[in-house]
C-alpha cells in the first residue's frame, strides 16, 4: 500500500466516522484491518446520509490501509450498501416466504403507491429509498414486516405503514 | 525428510507427493490430466471453478483436486464415472452463461473452455432461459475485454494482487451479478499487466493490439529472447507467413518463470513501424536516395576507407546495447581491423573515469533465480520496475515470501508494491554522500574498520542506519547498481562507494545495465579499453561520451541508434550532423537518422535475425530468426560480414551467425563465465555540484523498437513526462 494512498483521501471521513472505524479496527488483530471494512463502510454510508461514493470508498481504503479495490468489492457485494445516490431512509420490506404468505406483496404495492416510486427508487425529495428486494430478516412470527434504517416494524397493514411513514422525519 | 513423503494412489497407480501438496500438483507431476480453470501453479488456490472435481475414496462427495491436500493412503480417481459426472455437471453450469460466440472470439482455437467443452460438454444445451450479458470494460490500450465470456475464475484478480502486487482488478457484486472489474473507470497500468491475457482461460481478456488479427492455428511459434532489458526474458513469437503477429511468454523457471513484461509482449508492433527501412539509402547530392545493396555497401566501404585514410582516431564506432552478440563481435572486429579504437556501446553512460575497473561484463553477480532467496538487498540508483520489470518481480518475491530487507538509494521516490525496509530518496548530487553514510553505519554496526573509499563519509542518521541494517542480516546479500547509477554523472564515485559497502556487508556487487545485451557487448569487446573477453586493448580509444562530445569526422552506428534518444549527451545530434561521413546500420530511417546519415543499411530487428543475447547473469541464449525480414533488409551480422569482406579484412568468411558465435566463444575461453566482481576499490571525496544531469530512461523509450510500438505508447506509463533528477 503506497504512501500516497494512505495520505490522500482519508480526510473525507468525519471525526465521528473515524472513531467508529477505529472502534471496529481494534477488534481485529494487527494487520487484519481488512476485516473492519464492512463496519467502516456502514459508518461512511451513514455519514453520507444513505449511500457510498467512490471517493468515500477510497477514503475508507486509505484510512484502513486496504487497497481501494477491495473496498469496492465489499461495497458491491452486500445489499446493505448503496453505491448509487439513494434516499436517506432505507425502507426494506421483507418479501420472503412467511411475509409473502401474510401479504407482503400488498404492503410493497401500497408503499409504492404512497411514495410514488417503484422498488429500487428514491423519492424525489431524497427522504425515502425503497429497496429492491429484501430477504428474510428473521421476524417471521410477526409477518409481514419491514425495516427502516435498522428498526423493525411488524404485523404490518397498509394503515400501519402510513402511520410509520408519517411519523418519520 | 522421509516423513514428508506421502504415498497415495491415482487411478490405481501408486504415486508419491510431499506433505501439504494438493491432489492436482501430484496428478500434474504424474502426467494425469485433471481439467481446471481457476487453478494456476503460480497463483493462490481459489477453488471456485469446480472443474477439477475428482473422486476420492471414502469422501462422500467429489473433491476439488486443487484444494484437497493429499493424505497417506488416499485413493484418487480422476476418470471414474463419479469424477467425470461431476466435471460434466460443472461444465454444463459454466456454459449456462457463456456465449456461444467462438467464431468471433479471439480465443477460439486456443481456449481452455473450448477444449474442455469438447471433452466434458453436452452436445446440446438444456438451458432455455435468458443468458447473462456483461458490459465490457476499458482496461487501457493493451488488454481487450469481452466480459460476457468471463467464467469468474479470478485468475486475473489473483495475478494483480499476488504477482503484480497492486490489486487493479476485483470481483464486484455477487451471484449472477458478479463481474470482474476495476469499479471506477480505470486502465490496468501495471508493467506486467499483459500476463492476464495468458492467464484468462476464456476469451474475456485478450490482447488488444492482436484483436481480430489471426487464429492460433495459422501461426507457428518460434523461440525468441527479449532485447528490451538485461533479463533475457524468453519469448515465443507467433508468426504467420513470415510476419510476427504477437508475442507470448516462453516459460523458463530460471529467468522469467511464466511472466513477461508488457514491453516484451507488445514491442513487436514496432517492428512494422511506418519508418521501417526497406531499401538501402545512400546520400547523393545532398539527398538520401534508395539504391541496391551492392551500391550501398560499396558506398559504405568507400566512405569508411575515406574516413580512415587521414587517421583512424577521427572515426567512432557506436553500437546499441540491444544488438546481438554476433553483430557486436563483427562490429568490434571491423573497428579494430581498421585500426579504430573509438568503440563503445555504453551510449547513455556519462562518467567513464573508472572504466578500468569494469568487470568483464556487467552482471548481477548471482543467478536471477537466486534473487528470490535474497535476505538483504541495497539498490543504488535503479527504478527496478521500469528498468527490468521481471527482475522487479523477483525482488518482490524476495521481499514478500523470503522477508528480505530491501533498501533503496534513489534520486526520487518510485513506487514499489512490496515492503521496503528503507527508502532513501535524495538529490542526484547527494546519492554518493548518502551511500557513504550508509556504509559508515554498516561499519559502525559491525565494528569493521572504515574502508578508504568511505573515509569522508558523514555521520549516519537513523534512515541511513535502517538502510544499512538491510545488509546486516541474513546470509545472501546484494548491492545492486542500476541504470540510474550507470547514467549518473558521478558513476565512478557511486561505484567505488557501493563496492566498499558491498565489501563491508560481505555482499555481492551486481550491475543492472541498460539494453538487452550490454553483457554481450562487453564480452565482445565493444569498448574503447577492452577487447573480447575483457583483455586490455592495446590502445585505449575514446568512450561514447567523448566520441559524441568531441565531434569526430566519421561515425558508424549499429542497431538503429537515434542520437537524441539513445545517448546521454545533448550534443550527440550536433556531433553527428557535423561529421563528414555517417554510416548507420538501422532497421529504421527516422528523420533524426536521415538528417545526418550518408549511408543507411537496413538491418533486421531482434525478431528477424539469428543471434545470441547474453543476459545479466551471463547466460548465453541463442535464437533463430522468427520473422521474415521487411523489404530488402538483411540480418545485421550478414551486412557486417560483407562489409568486412569489402574492407579486405581477413577472416570474414562466416556462413552462419553460429560461426560468429563460436569464434567469439573460443576467443573468450574461460572468461565467458565471469560476471560482476567486488574487487574494485577507489576513493571518494564529497564534491560540489554534479557535472551534468541525471536523466530518466522511461519504460517505453528504452530502445528504437519499443519507441515505435503504438499500443505501448498509448499507456499511461508512456504519457509520464521524462524526468531529470
Amino acid at each position: 500500500m503506497s504512501e500516497a494512498q494512505s495520505s490522500g483521501t482519508a480526510g473525507l471521513l468525519s471525526e465521528h466516522t473515524r472513531h467508529e472505524i477505529d472502534h471496529w479496527r481494534a477488534k481485529f488483530p494487527e494487520g487484519r484491518q481488512r476485516s473492519a471494512v464492512i463496519a467502516a463502510l456502514r459508518a461512511a454510508q451513514h455519514q453520507n446520509h444513505g449511500y457510498l461514493t467512490s471517493e468515500l470508498m477510497d477514503a475508507v481504503g486509505a484510512y484502513l490501509d486496504v487497497p481501494a479495490i477491495q473496498v469496492y468489492e465489499v461495497a458491491s457485494f452486500y445489499s446493505m450498501f448503496e453505491t448509487k445516490p439513494a434516499g436517506r431512509l432505507h425502507v426494506s420490506v421483507c418479501t420472503n416466504i412467511s411475509c409473502m404468505l401474510c401479504g407482503a406483496d400488498k404492503i410493497v404495492e401500497h408503499i409504492e403507491k404512497r411514495l410514488g416510486v417503484k422498488t429500487g427508487e428514491s423519492t424525489p425529495d431524497g427522504k425515502f429509498f425503497l429497496k429492491r428486494e429484501e430477504e428474510c430478516l428473521a421476524a417471521c412470527n410477526n409477518a409481514p414486516m419491514m425495516m427502516i434504517d435498522h428498526v423493525y416494524y411488524e404485523n404490518l397493514t397498509p394503515e400501519k405503514v402510513d402511520q410509520v411513514l408519517d411519523s418519520l422525519k | 525428510m522421509s516423513q514428508d513423503i506421502v504415498n497415495l494412489e491415482v487411478n490405481g497407480v501408486a504415486v508419491q507427493g510431499r506433505k501439504g501438496q494438493m491432489i492436482i500438483q501430484v496428478t500434474d507431476a504424474a502426467d494425469v490430466y485433471v481439467p481446471r480453470f481457476c487453478y494456476h501453479e503460480k497463483l493462490s488456490v481459489a477453488a471456485n471453478c469446480r472443474m477439477c472435481l475428482v473422486e476420492v475414496e471414502k469422501a462422500p462427495k467429489p473433491m476439488p483436486a486443487c484444494a484437497t491436500p493429499i493424505a497417506e493412503g488416499m485413493k484418487v480417481y480422476t476418470k471414474s464415472p463419479k469424477a467425470i459426472g461431476a466435471q460434466k455437471a460443472t461444465m454444463e453450469f459454466l456454459l449456462i452463461n457463456h456465449p456461444l460466440d467462438c467464431p468471433i472470439c479471439d480465443q477460439g482455437g486456443e481456449c481452455e473452455l473450448q477444449d474442455l467443452a469438447v471433452g466434458f460438454g453436452r452436445d446440446a444445451a438444456r438451458f432455455e432461459e435468458r443468458k447473462r450479458v456483461v458490459k465490457d470494460k476499458n482496461l487501457g490500450p493493451l488488454v481487450s475485454t469481452d466480459m460476457t465470456r468471463c467464467i469468474h475464475c479470478t485468475r486475473c484478480v489473483r495475478f494483480t494482487a499476488e504477482i503484480a502486487g497492486v490489486q487493479e482488478l476485483g470481483t464486484m457484486g455477487r451471484g449472477e451479478g458478479m463481474q470482474i472489474s476495476t469499479w471506477v473507470e480505470k486502465s490496468v497500468d501495471h508493467e506486467l499487466s499483459g500476463n492476464i491475457i495468458d492467464l484468462c482461460p476464456v476469451g474475456a481478456l485478450n490482447s488488444k493490439p492482436f484483436r481480430f488479427h489471426g487464429r492460433g492455428w495459422e501461426m507457428t511459434a518460434q523461440a525468441l529472447v527479449s532485447p528490451h532489458d538485461a533479463v533475457g526474458t524468453n519469448l515465443s513469437a507467433h508468426v504467420r507467413r513470415g510476419q510476427l503477429m504477437r508475442v507470448v511468454p516462453r516459460a523458463n523457471e530460471a529467468i522469467n518463470e511464466t511472466w513477461i513484461a508488457d514491453r516484451d509482449r507488445f514491442s513487436y508492433e514496432g517492428i512494422y513501424a511506418a519508418d521501417r527501412l526497406e531499401r538501402p539509402l545512400v546520400r547523393q547530392g545532398g539527398a538520401l536516395v534508395p539504391c541496391d545493396w551492392e551500391t550501398a555497401l560499396e558506398a559504405a566501404a568507400r566512405g569508411l576507407q575515406g574516413a580512415i585514410a587521414p587517421g583512424a582516431d577521427r572515426v567512432g564506432f557506436l553500437a546499441l546495447p540491444s544488438a546481438t552478440t554476433e553483430e557486436l563481435h563483427l562490429f568490434a572486429r571491423i573497428a579494430r581491423g581498421l585500426g579504430v579504437a573509438n568503440l563503445d556501446h555504453r551510449l547513455r553512460q556519462r562518467d567513464f573515469r573508472d572504466q578500468g575497473a569494469d568487470p568483464v561484463f556487467p552482471g548481477l553477480g548471482l543467478a536471477i533465480a537466486d534473487l528470490d532467496r535474497l535476505d538483504g538487498l541495497l539498490v543504488v540508483g535503479a527504478d527496478l520496475r521500469q528498468e527490468a520489470p521481471v527482475l522487479a518481480h523477483r525482488v518482490r518475491k524476495a521481499a514478500v515470501r523470503n522477508k528480505a530487507r530491501i533498501a533503496f538509494v534513489n534520486p526520487a521516490r518510485f513506487d514499489y508494491h512490496f515492503p521496503v525496509a528503507a527508502y532513501r530518496a535524495v538529490g542526484a548530487g547527494d546519492m554518493a554522500a548518502e551511500l557513504a553514510a550508509i556504509g559508515r553505519a554498516l561499519a559502525e554496526s559491525t565494528g569493521a574498520a572504515l574502508p578508504a573509499a568511505l573515509a569522508h563519509a558523514g555521520t549516519p542518521n537513523d534512515g541511513q542506519r535502517a538502510a544499512a541494517a538491510a545488509l546486516a542480516s541474513g546470509e545472501r546479500r546484494l548491492v545492486l547498481l542500476g541504470g540510474l547509477a550507470e547514467r549518473h554523472p558521478g558513476y565512478a564515485d557511486l561505484r567505488a562507494i557501493a563496492a566498499a559497502v558491498a565489501g563491508l556487508a560481505g555482499a555481492a556487487l551486481g550491475y543492472l545495465p541498460g539494453g538487452g545485451n550490454a553483457a554481450g557487448a562487453a564480452l565482445a569487446g565493444v569498448l574503447p579499453h577492452r577487447e573480447a573477453g575483457g583483455r586490455p586493448a592495446g590502445r585505449v580509444g575514446l568512450d561514447a561520451g567523448a566520441m559524441l562530445a568531441g565531434g569526430l569526422d566519421a561515425y558508424v552506428l549499429l542497431g538503429g541508434i537515434e542520437a537524441g534518444l539513445d545517448t546521454a549527451g545533448e550534443g550527440a545530434e550536433a556531433a553527428l550532423a557535423r561529421a563528414g561521413f555517417v554510416l548507420a546500420l538501422s532497421p529504421y530511417a527516422p528523420e533524426a537518422v536521415r538528417r545526418h546519415a550518408h549511408v543507411i543499411l537496413p538491418i533486421g530487428t531482434f525478431a528477424e535475425t539469428s543471434g545470441t543475447f547474453v543476459n545479466v547473469e551471463g547466460r548465453w541464449q541463442s535464437f533463430a530468426a522468427a520473422a521474415r525480414l521487411v523489404g530488402e533488409a538483411r540480418p545485421g551480422w550478414k551486412v557486417l560480414r560483407v562489409l568486412g569482406n569489402l574492407l579486405n579484412l581477413p577472416g570474414f568468411e562466416y556462413e552462419s551467425s553460429e560461426d560468429v558465435r563460436i569464434e567469439l566463444e573460443r576467443a573468450l575461453g574461460a572468461q565467458a563465465g565471469q560476471g560482476a566482481d567486488t574487487a574494485y576499490r577507489g576513493a571518494w571525496r564529497p564534491q560540489g555540484s554534479l557535472p551534468g544531469a541525471l536523466a530518466d530512461a522511461p519504460l517505453y523509450q528504452s530502445d528504437p523498437v519499443v519507441r515505435r510500438a503504438p499500443a505501448l505508447q498509448q499507456t499511461r506509463a508512456a504519457a509520464r513526462p521524462r524526468a531529470t533528477y
